[in-house]
C-alpha cells in the first residue's frame, strides 16, 4: 500500500510556477529523497505535503485519504525542521509533550511517549535543559524526538543536517538511517545534498525546476541517469560529458589532446534513430589506467591517450585533470596507480558503465 | 579600533612623538566634552540638587544647613501625597494599558494584512506629536461644551455624558486614556520587530504540533519575545514618570489638584512659590523612583550579559 500519493500536483505564486505537475508515491516505510538544487521547489513541495503551503491543483492522498483541505494537525505528520524549530522557552521535555498537549492526550501517556522517545535517541539526561544549552547535534536529537513522538503515519524532515559541521553531519546521517531501520515509518527527505540522499534513501526524486526529473533507486539513479541534469547532479566529482560523433553501429568516436579521434567500442549497438552526434558520459571512477590485465578483467574498456594537466591526491583515492580535444575530464585513480602531471596516460574507459544522451533533449539514449 | 603600527622606523625623527601621543590621545580628547558635560549635568547637579534639598533655600538658593525639614513638610503636604499617589496609578495603567494596545496592534498587522506600511504609519504618528499638542487637541475633546459629548448630543443623544476632565475622580482617567493613545504606536513598533524576528518555523512547528492560534502566540511566539515586554515597559515608566507637558496641557493638574503630578508639584514649588528647597526635596523624590526602575534594569542586563558570555 502507498503511504504516500502525490499526483498532478501544481504551485503557482502569481505567475511564477514552481512547482509543474508533480508525481510520486511513496509505500509504506519508505524513505524517500527529495533532491535538487535550491529553488527547484523541493521544499515547497514537502510543505504542502504538511499542509503548511496551499495546492493549486493536483491532489495529495496520505494512505487512503485526500488531504488537500485537512489542516496540518490533522494529517497524522510530523516534521524536522531545517532549523530544528524548538520552542526556545521550553524545556526539552515540554518541546516533546507541547504536540500532545495541543491535543489533550492524557499526562500519564504523556509520561510514558516522552520515557520511550528519550530511551530510543538517548536524550534523558537533556530532558529538563533549554534549547539554547544543547549542541547542535543534541538539538537535532530532540527535534527528531518530538516528531517521533506523535508515531505518525508520515515523517517529513527538511534538510535537516544542513546546520550542522561536516563531521556531526555524517555521525547524523548514519543516526537517521538506523532509526528509520529500528522505526520503520514512511518518510520523505528533502536535501540539496546528493550523497544524503544517496546513503538514506531507498528511493530518490532529483528535482529541477519545478519537476521530477527522475524518481527511481539510488542504483538506478547514478547507473542510468535519465538525462544530463540527473547525470550532472547526482555524484562528486560530476559526470564527465564528451561530445562524441557516431562512428558505425556499435562506434563513436571523440576529439583527443592533439586534435584527431579516437574511436571507442561500445559493448551494444546504438539504439537506432540515435542522432550522429551524441554526449558520451563517464563518472571519474570508470577511468582507469589502461593495462592488458585491465581489458582481460573488463571486456568492454576502450583505450585513449590523453594528457595529464593536474593531479589531486586526497590521500584515499587521487583526481586526475585529463585534457580530451578542447576540454578537460576528471578521472579518479587508486593513489598507487595514479599517473603524474605532465604524464602522457592511457586511459582506459568502462564503455560498459558509459551513458550516452543525445545532446538536443539531453535526455539518455 | 586602529591596529598598532608593529614597524619600527629606521629614522625615528621621521614620526615625531607628539604626532604619537596625539594619535593615543585622539579619543579621549573627542569623549572630553561630552563627557565633563554629563558629569556638570548629570552628577554635580543632582548632588546639587540634594544640598539645596536640605538646605533653607526659599526664593534663591541659600545654604543654611536644616536636615530633613524639607522631606518631612513635604510628606506633610496632601497635594504631594495626591501627586505621589497619581504617579504610581498613572503609570501602571499607562504602561500596561499601551502595552496591551500596543500589542494587539502588533499582533493584527502581523497577520499580514494589506495596506500594512498605511496601518504602521496611522499607529505610530501619534508619537510624532508632542505632548503639549496631545494634551491640548484632547483637552478639546475632553471638554463638555465643544468636544465629544457636545458632538454626540448634536447627534441627538441629548442624555450623552462624557466629561472625564469635569470630575476630580475620573480626571486622572482622562491622563490614562490619553497617554495610552500617545504611545500605544509606540509600543506596537517594538512588539512587531519582535514578531517579525521569531523564527516562522517555530509557527509552522506549533501548527503540526495541533496549536491553536491563541495558544501559539501565549506559549510560543510571546516567550520568545518576553526582553521586549521588559525593554518597552522600562522605556514607558521614564516617560511616565517625567510626566508634565502633557498633563499641563491637557488639565493644568485639576480640576483641583486631582491630576496633580510630581513634576508639576515641582515646578510649581520652585518657580511659582519661591520654596526651592520643598522643590529640590521633591525632585529628589522622583530620581528615588526612577532609580528604584532603572537600577535593577540595569543590573539585570548587565547580568543577562555575563551571563551570555558564560555561555558563549
Amino acid at each position: 500500500m502507498s503511504a504516500l500519493t502525490i499526483r498532478n500536483l501544481h504551485k503557482r505564486y502569481g505567475a511564477v510556477e514552481v512547482l509543474t505537475g508533480i508525481n510520486l508515491e511513496a509505500q509504506t516505510g519508505e524513505f524517500v529523497a527529495l533532491v535538487g538544487p535550491s529553488g527547484c521547489g523541493k521544499s515547497t513541495l514537502l510543505a504542502m505535503i504538511a499542509g503548511l503551503e496551499t495546492i493549486t491543483s493536483g491532489e495529495i492522498w496520505i494512505g487512503d485519504r485526500l488531504v488537500n483541505s485537512v489542516q496540518p494537525k490533522d494529517r497524522d505528520i510530523a516534521m524536522v525542521f531545517q532549523s530544528y524549530a524548538l520552542y526556545p522557552t521550553m524545556t526539552v521535555r515540554e518541546n516533546i509533550t507541547f504536540g500532545m498537549e495541543s491535543r489533550g492526550v492524557p499526562r500519564a501517556d504523556q509520561a510514558e511517549a516522552v520515557k520511550r522517545v528519550a530511551a530510543l535517541l538517548q536524550i534523558e539526561q537533556l530532558l529538563k535543559r533549554k534549547p539554547g544549552q544543547l549542541s547542535g547535534g543534541q538539538r537535532q536529537r530532540v527535534a527528531m524526538g518530538r516528531a517521533l513522538v506523535r508515531d505518525p503515519k508520515l515523517f517529513l524532515f527538511d534538510e535537516p543536517l544542513s546546520n550542522l559541521d561536516a563531521k556531526l553531519r555524517v555521525d547524523m546521517r548514519t543516526e537517521i538511517k538506523k532509526l528509520h531501520h529500528r522505526v520503520g515509518k514512511t518518510t520523505v527527505y528533502v536535501t540539496h545534498d546528493q550523497v544524503e540522499a544517496m546513503t538514506l534513501a531507498s528511493r530518490i526524486a532529483v528535482m529541477n525546476q519545478g519537476s521530477v526529473q527522475q524518481f527511481d533507486t539510488p542504483k538506478s539513479i547514478y547507473e542510468r541517469p535519465a538525462n544530463m541534469f540527473v547525470a550532472g547532479f547526482m555524484g562528486s566529482p560530476a559526470m564527465n560529458f564528451i561530445p562524441a560523433r557516431l562512428a558505425g553501429p556499435a562506434n563513436i568516436s571523440v576529439r583527443t589532446a592533439n586534435g584527431s579521434d579516437a574511436t571507442l567500442a561500445l559493448p551494444t549497438p546504438v539504439a537506432a534513430g540515435a542522432p550522429d552526434n551524441l554526449i558520451l558520459g563517464v563518472r571519474p571512477e570508470h577511468i582507469y589506467r589502461f593495462t592488458t590485465d585491465l581489458k582481460s578483467r573488463k571486456p568492454a574498456v576502450a583505450s585513449l591517450e590523453a594528457p595529464v594537466e593536474l593531479v589531486e591526491p586526497t590521500g584515499a583515492e587521487t583526481l586526475a585533470v585529463l585534457r580530451l580535444g578542447d576540454l578537460e575530464i576528471t578521472g579518479r585513480f587508486e593513489p598507487d596507480t595514479a599517473p603524474t602531471m605532465g604524464e602522457m596516460v592511457t586511459l582506459g574507459i568502462d564503455m560498459s558503465r558509459a551513458c550516452l544522451f543525445d545532446p538536443t533533449t539531453k535526455a539518455l539514449l | 579600533m586602529s591596529t598598532p603600527d608593529l614597524t619600527v622606523p629606521v629614522a625615528a625623527s621621521a614620526a615625531p612623538p607628539w604626532r604619537e601621543r596625539l594619535t593615543t590621545m585622539a579619543p579621549v580628547l573627542l569623549l572630553a566634552p561630552s563627557l565633563v558635560a554629563s558629569f556638570i549635568y548629570v552628577f554635580v547637579f543632582t548632588l546639587w540638587t540634594l544640598y539645596l534639598s536640605l538646605s533653607n533655600s526659599s526664593l534663591l538658593p541659600t545654604y543654611g544647613f536644616v536636615g530633613v525639614d524639607n522631606y518631612v513638610s513635604l510628606w506633610a503636604n496632601r497635594r504631594w501625597n495626591i501627586a505621589y499617589t497619581n504617579l504610581f496609578l498613572f503609570s501602571a495603567f499607562y504602561i500596561l494599558g499601551s502595552m496591551a494596545v500596543g500589542l494587539l496592534l502588533a499582533i493584527l498587522i502581523d497577520q499580514r494584512v494589506r495596506g500594512e506600511a498605511i496601518w504602521r504609519t496611522i499607529f505610530l504618528y501619534p508619537l510624532a506629536v508632542s505632548f503639549i499638542v496631545t494634551g491640548t487637541v484632547w483637552s478639546w475633546l475632553y471638554n463638555p461644551v465643544d468636544g465629544i459629548q457636545a458632538f454626540v448630543r448634536g447627534l441627538g443623544w441629548s442624555d450623552f455624558s462624557f466629561a472625564l476632565t469635569a470630575n476630580r475622580n475620573t480626571a486622572i482617567y482622562a491622563v490614562i486614556i490619553t497617554g495610552i493613545w500617545q504611545s500605544s504606536g509606540f509600543a506596537m513598533a517594538l512588539f512587531l520587530a519582535g514578531l517579525r524576528s521569531v523564527d516562522p518555523d517555530l509557527v509552522k512547528a506549533a501548527q503540526i504540533d495541533g496549536a491553536s492560534t491563541f495558544r501559539t502566540y501565549r506559549k510560543v511566539i510571546l516567550p520568545t519575545i518576553a526582553p521586549i515586554f521588559l525593554a518597552v515597559a522600562v522605556i514607558q515608566i521614564q516617560f511616565a514618570i517625567k510626566t508634565f507637558d502633557l498633563v499641563a496641557a491637557l488639565t493644568r493638574g485639576g480640576p483641583g489638584v486631582s491630576t496633580t503630578f510630581p513634576a508639576i508639584y515641582v515646578y510649581d514649588l520652585m518657580f511659582q512659590r519661591g520654596q526651592i528647597g520643598e522643590g529640590a526635596a521633591a525632585a529628589m523624590m522622583m530620581l528615588a523612583a526612577l532609580a528604584v526602575v532603572l537600577v535593577p534594569y540595569s543590573l539585570w542586563i548587565v547580568w543577562r550579559r555575563q551571563a551570555e558570555g558564560r555561555d558563549g
